[in-house]
């Protein structure tokens, strides 16, 4: 019969704690560098010359078609033989993620581009902004509202998949489960505790998207 | 090689058996009492909510503490399914939503029994609606597969590691896996294309 004993999982709640702030803060950052790369991205398939379309779907394509571990060995492990400087295993794990984020954001952005309606950026033209200042002061404001909920909902996939962090040894609240797992043999009550704490972060990082909704819903 | 047919018996096994626990549990959501929908609603919230790997460590290490000794294989499955389950569900119960109340109270007025309604009324509908997600779901398996090199199955990624070790030529090899992946999943999302032109009535 399996002996319950909580207390080594308590005791070591601190290293738990840490590994979460670290997940959210590495779901976080991959987003925003993610972000940038399905900004650019979208750009370019909807904007962009035929090679920049070609080379951006194929990119979306394949990444989207490959199992994101594949992704965080192929830069912590392969990357550097090739002369890309050694980057340790936080920073691969979040250049890994955020290649995995860009190519599914620039799908997203990309939808968000094309539902705005033309009429927005002709009024832009008619005032006088140049394209470049259409895209920042019309398109991109008016795009976000449209992509928040998609935005939302990839940061919390986002941050699920940072358990695969620890697979590469990032200090994340998985690697802490496994580790006070390793030491204490604890199993149910580690992963229960462990279980928990993602899903209630998963469920207040759903409802602060929701109350962000609100507050900046898509005006139809 | 090995590893190639370990990941893909492991998906299509989890993707039958999260799939049947998918319709139990989407039918379950839409049709059951209130305490079987709550409990099922509290399963798929659940499963959605934490990491897949977590749930895999989680059985893996899990069953055994408890008494119960079973494979990796069978652990991994096992996590795969639930997992697989969960989001089956959630793909039918959106399916079967997105269905307008009308068509079934046309068939209550025509007289035609609950069976029979989600027959020849609901199903022929629901499914151009489910197929796709649940193609994506299959392809999300595939790539979920992964993982079990992590709890030491020798699927795809973990034969490509132990190649790796002998051979060292790092860039190859995980170039030549992600290839493998990319064909496998671009074959399942082309078949299912496929499958959704077929089943497009609406």
């Amino acid at each position: 019969m399996y002996h319950f004993n909580w207390r080594p999982v308590f005791q070591n709640f601190d290293l738990l704690w840490q590994g979460l702030l670290l997940g959210i803060g590495i779901a976080l950052l991959s987003l925003a560098i993610g972000a940038v790369l399905g900004l650019a991205g979208a750009f370019a398939r909807v904007y962009g010359p035929r090679w920049a379309r070609t080379f951006v779907a194929a990119y979306v394509e394949f990444v989207r078609n490959i199992p994101l571990l594949l992704i965080i060995y192929f830069v912590y492990f392969a990357l550097p033989l090739i002369g890309l400087r050694v980057l340790d295993n936080l920073w691969s794990f979040v250049f890994a993620l955020a290649i995995y984020s860009g190519a599914y954001l620039t799908e997203t952005f990309r939808a968000g581009l094309q539902s705005i309606a033309k009429g927005y950026i002709e009024a832009g033209k008619a005032v006088g902004l140049t394209r470049a200042q259409v895209a920042r002061y019309v398109t991109v404001p008016l795009m976000f509202r449209v992509v928040l909920p998609s935005l939302g909902n990839t940061l919390i996939s986002l941050f699920k998949d940072t358990s695969l962090a620890s697979a590469i040894s990032v200090h994340e609240l998985t690697y802490g489960a496994i580790q006070i797992n390793v030491n204490t043999w604890r199993i149910i009550e580690v992963y229960t505790v462990v279980g928990l704490m993602y899903l209630v972060t998963c469920y207040s990082m759903a409802g602060l998207l929701r109350l962000l909704e609100r507050r900046f819903a898509v005006v139809r | 090689m090995r590893g190639l047919l370990v990941t893909l018996q492991v998906s299509v096994l989890v993707l039958l058996i999260g799939t049947v626990i998918g319709i139990g549990g989407g039918l379950s959501l839409l049709y059951g009492s209130l305490p079987l929908r709550w409990f099922v609603r509290v399963y798929v919230d659940t499963i959605r909510g934490i990491p897949l790997l977590v749930l895999i460590f989680a059985i893996f290490y899990g069953l055994p503490a408890l008494g119960l000794k079973v494979s990796a294989l069978m652990a991994a499955v096992m996590a795969l399914s639930i997992f697989c389950g969960a989001h089956v569900s959630e793909v039918i119960r959106g399916g079967v939503d997105s269905i307008p109340k009308g068509q079934t109270d046309a068939g209550k007025a025509i007289g035609l029994t609950f069976r029979q309604r989600l027959r020849y009324v609901i199903f022929p509908q629901a499914v151009g609606r489910i197929l796709p997600p649940w193609v994506n779901t299959a392809v999300e398996l595939v790539k979920a597969s992964s993982l079990v090199s992590l709890v030491s199955v020798v699927d795809l990624m973990l034969a490509i590691q132990q190649i790796v070790g002998r051979t060292r030529q790092t860039l190859l090899l995980y170039a030549v896996a992600a290839l493998l992946y990319f064909i496998i999943n671009y074959a399942i999302s082309m078949l299912g294309q496929r499958l959704e032109k077929r089943f497009a009535y609406t």
